[in-house]
């Protein structure tokens, strides 16, 4: 049927398009300091999701009728020179339509949300701009053919969810927060970079097929060998933990609660934590080659999991408590994708993504429904205990407590053996070459360097 | 078609030399603005036509007669500033950044920034990048060399940080140019050539140990003029006209190691500044010196990137440089020991501050982008000691901007009863930076491929039919295949 292959590519451009003609709308009125107003940007947020959605729903539809499982969008090569190339293309296929829809679904859901719970915020257009840029970015992620598209979408999302983070300001706390995360993007995105570029060294390409087979998802039978795919799928691995909070990089879930509620839904709760999971799946082809990489996998998703669950056992705030309960998940979605259950990691992220971002928009009337709840039953809520935990000595519950109130000391750790020698390091040589430059000068020139620094700290470097 | 044989790369020089002793005439402060916009906006106007006059003919091959060199000729006997492919984008793009400069100047810096000193520093600039001559290209850089002394001077500032450091480099220069001009065809005398010229160089580059000088230009001069000085990176021009096609392999792995330490330093150090002056000093070094670490490799892939990777710190970094005169304009020097909390003020400050900051670190979607991402390639693909490196220098260079972002415009509550937003001269200039570094990023391949082309031409100049004719007797007959780049 070439006729429904060639409106399917034309579907699929829309669903490229809407999401960038938002961005393009919003950003080049704020570039140009038109203010536009907030009902403006609700139905231009509306009208963008909107055109996405029912044009990702035709690509489906159209997908089930014709029985075609891949559709390929290919924008040709962006850039192309001896030696180094890069394409821009968008793959539909069993795994991306899912994908696609959710982040329209939601995306749509939180809109609606957020057009009311922002009313009036001075940050008003700034958080639909950021959102508009993260919905492109989720988008090409999510459809992205080639690495370099997968990385394109992959900072978008990293960028605008750490601007988002410090969407309060003028509060120290957010902006703190923010840097922190970017901090961690930036190391995961690193390696996403690395990955990209010694996969353009093993294939010479950058598109996933020739490195993932074929035959569309998940019937992929990936052409590297078991060396490749472990260092390809070791990288790949460290830039899902960062962008998904996985172990070691679990700190800065928690953070990220700083953002306003809306944004703590999409990003925390449903889509940008469940997308290293989603880049697994979609290298899960290679995955298959390493047994070894597999079994990493399976013990960074469960560990996470159960980390995850500690930690979050202990939180006193809803959103810290549901982002880690998130993270619980994601990790034993991480876990499955590991033991080759792909369809199954597949559902169980299309269902926890829907169900986490409804328990993160009821969070600000939780304490009303559990009044609601207590007054009902006449007593306070039951708060049970784990039962392993019941079986355990108190000095070793008190351990695993304070284990879950540090976080598994993940961020001390970072700090201790990253960050304060990095930090000591530095300002050390920045005294001395201050130290040299006042000597050439012949000055004793007090400097900002000579008043008492402060304790180093994540958040001060950060 | 008709204007374009005229020529405008002299005219330029001549209109910014022409500029700069009309502008020292005046005595009004807002009448040497409006000249000094109108005679910086001439020379880029000149250089555009230059540079598209040499496209132009490139694309129409020889039926077109040449379009430079024959004022010079009748001048001078031989032409000695031309444009290649190598120089044909910076030449505008250095045009365009005085240009901009002079437009964002503020009321409240017209009497610091000197339009007179902008105008003769333009004149250096368009004539090291025009030049071919490897002598006149060292005289050029001798002389270059004394304009800071003359702000330094005026604004009463310490001196011997920056005079110790431009003798070393004076001495090795000229140096350097007294063997070369004598090499005939001997190899030693090459190389003591090229290690003399290199070490010139590396310390015009701000290389690490030598890198203190930059600091301190940035601590003690206007920052405007500063960045001009500065931006535009003319030490890597030399490196590629005097020092490419000499230097033997071990050399240029020499600059390479000196070079990625440097990026890698300087990007720690501009993670932990505390003022902005320092932080973007250090910023614009850890750029400047993956540049020289693409030049090194010395393959296809990774001179195209550090070409590439060169226009985009011109731009970017300019532009990013801009945004922080502004803020200095507004503000005053700003500490980043606390947070400032700006944005509520100047929300188009703190988007263009993002914006060029983003396309400096070579952020998707940004003219960096590319380029950073074939240096990425160009790296690994040589060594994978140094891709890591440049991959960790990029990811560090990441941080800080947002670090700076976030101390400088979150954090706090800022009052003012006065508004600091942009006015309308600054905004031309953030949404001319904002096309070129986002159509430059949306849409690369004219910029890589022209680049690529400079690389092949840097590489293999007896394939590339779009060098204009300039004779150099001395270099052709050395045995290096990079020799015949400087004809």
């Amino acid at each position: 049927m070439p006729d429904a292959t060639a409106l399917m590519i034309w579907l699929g451009g829309v669903v490229i398009a809407a999401p960038l003609v938002l961005v393009v709308f919003l950003g080049v009125s704020s570039l140009l300091d038109f203010r536009l107003s907030e009902q403006t940007i609700s139905k231009s947020i509306q009208a963008a999701i909107r055109t996405g959605l029912l044009a990702a729903l035709s690509v489906l539809t159209l997908m089930l009728v014709s029985g075609g499982r891949h559709v390929v969008v290919d924008l040709g090569e962006w850039v192309e020179t001896e030696g180094f190339h890069a394409r821009v293309m968008f793959v539909f296929d069993r795994l991306s339509v899912p994908f696609a829809l959710l982040s329209f679904v939601l995306t749509g859901t939180i809109a609606a949300f957020g057009t009311r719970y922002l009313h009036r915020e001075r940050g008003y257009n700034r958080f639909f701009v950021l959102y508009a840029v993260f919905l492109l970015g989720m988008l090409t992620a999510s459809l992205a053919g080639t690495i370099e598209t997968l990385f394109f979408g992959w900072e978008l999302v990293g960028l605008s969810s750490a601007l988002l983070v410090a969407y309060y300001q003028e509060r120290l706390g957010p902006a703190r927060n923010g840097l922190w995360i970017w901090s961690v993007y930036r190391a995961s995105d690193a390696s996403l970079l690395l990955a990209a570029v010694v996969m353009h060294q093993m294939i010479g390409k950058g598109e996933f097929h020739y490195l993932l087979g074929e035959a569309p998802w998940p019937e992929g039978q990936a052409s590297a060998t078991s060396s490749e795919a472990f260092i390809v799928g070791l990288l790949l691995l460290t830039a899902a933990a960062g962008k998904s909070g996985l172990v070691p990089f679990c700190g800065w879930l928690p953070r990220a609660m700083e953002g306003p509620t809306p944004s703590s839904a999409i990003f925390y709760g449903a889509l940008s934590v469940h997308l290293g999971a989603f880049l697994l799946l979609r290298v899960s082809p290679l995955l298959e080659c390493s047994p070894a990489l597999c079994a990493v996998i399976v013990v960074l998703g469960l560990g996470t999991a159960g980390l995850a669950y500690l930690i979050g056992s202990v939180q006193t705030d809803i959103k810290s408590v549901l982002s880690f309960a998130s993270l619980s998940q994601v990790g034993i979605i991480v876990a499955e994708v590991g033991l080759g259950f792909r369809y199954l990691a597949l559902v169980h992220l299309l269902g926890h993504a829907c169900l986490r971002t409804l328990q993160f928009l009821r969070a600000p009337s939780l304490l009303h429904d559990y009044h609601g709840l207590e007054n009902a039953l006449g007593q306070h809520l039951p708060r049970p205990m784990l039962p392993l935990l019941r079986r355990v000595r108190t000095s070793t519950r008190a351990s695993i407590y304070r284990l879950a109130l540090e976080r598994g000391y993940l961020d001390s750790c970072l700090t201790i053996c990253f960050v304060t020698p990095f930090v000591a390091l530095f300002r050390r040589c920045d005294a001395l070459e201050r130290a040299w430059t006042n000597w050439l000068l012949g000055t004793r020139k007090r400097t900002p360097e000579q008043k008492p620094a402060p304790p180093v700290r994540m958040e001060e470097l950060v | 078609m008709i204007p374009l044989p005229l020529p405008w790369l002299e005219a330029a020089i001549l209109i910014a030399l022409l500029g700069a002793v009309t502008i020292s005439r005046v005595r009004n402060l807002d009448c040497a603005w409006r000249w000094g916009v109108a005679f910086t906006g001439a020379v880029l106007a000149c250089t555009m036509l230059a540079s598209l006059g040499f496209y132009l003919q490139e694309w129409t091959g020889p039926k077109t007669a040449p379009s430079h060199g024959s004022l010079q000729v009748y001048l001078f006997g031989r032409p000695y500033l031309g444009l290649d492919e190598l120089n044909a984008p910076l030449v505008p793009a250095a045009a365009l950044l005085h240009f901009l400069t002079a437009v964002a100047t503020a009321r409240t810096k017209m009497r610091r920034f000197s339009l007179t000193w902008s105008l003769c520093a333009e004149v250096f600039h368009l004539a090291k990048f025009a030049c071919t001559d490897p002598m006149v290209l060292i005289g050029l850089l001798t002389l270059g060399a004394a304009l800071p002394l003359v702000e330094f001077i005026n604004r009463n500032r310490p001196i011997r940080v920056y005079v110790l450091h431009m003798s070393m480099f004076v001495a090795l220069l000229l140096a350097g140019g007294v063997v070369l001009d004598q090499t005939v065809n001997d190899p030693a005398r090459n190389t003591i050539a090229a290690v003399l010229l290199l070490a010139a160089v590396l310390i015009r580059c701000g290389v690490v140990p030598a890198h203190c000088w930059i600091t301190d230009w940035f601590e003690h001069g206007s920052f405007g003029i500063a960045l001009l000085y500065v931006i535009s990176l003319s030490g890597v021009y030399a490196a590629i006209r005097l020092v490419l096609p000499i230097a033997p392999d071990w050399l240029l792995h020499g600059i390479g190691l000196m070079s990625l330490l440097t990026a890698f330093y300087a990007a720690s150090m501009a993670l932990i500044q505390r003022e902005v002056r320092r932080f973007f000093a250090y910023f614009f070094l850890s750029h400047a010196s993956l540049v020289l670490v693409g030049l090194q490799l010395h393959t296809a892939v990774a001179l195209t990137a550090a070409l590439s990777l060169w226009l985009a710190v011109i731009l970017s970094l300019g532009g990013f440089g801009l945004v922080l005169r502004a803020l200095e304009s507004r503000f005053g020097p700003l500490s980043l020991h606390r947070y400032h909390g700006l944005y509520e003020h100047s929300p188009m400050l703190a988007v263009s501050f993002l914006l060029t900051g983003l396309a400096s670190v070579g952020f998707p979607g940004t003219f960096g982008f590319v380029a950073a991402d074939l240096l990425v390639e160009g790296a690994l693909g040589a060594n994978l000691f140094v891709g890591l490196v440049v991959i960790a220098t990029g990811a560090l260079n990441g941080i800080a901007i947002l670090r700076v972002y976030f101390l400088l415009f979150t954090g706090a509550r800022h009052t003012s009863s006065v508004s600091l937003e942009l006015g309308p001269r600054e905004r031309i200039v953030v949404l001319t930076l904002a096309i070129l570094l986002l159509g430059g990023g949306i849409f690369p391949q004219p910029g890589i491929a022209s680049r690529r082309r400079a690389a092949e031409a840097i590489l293999n100049p007896s394939s590339s039919p779009s060098h204009p004719a300039r004779p150099m007797p001395r270099l052709t007959i050395l045995p290096s295949p990079r020799a015949a780049l400087i004809r």
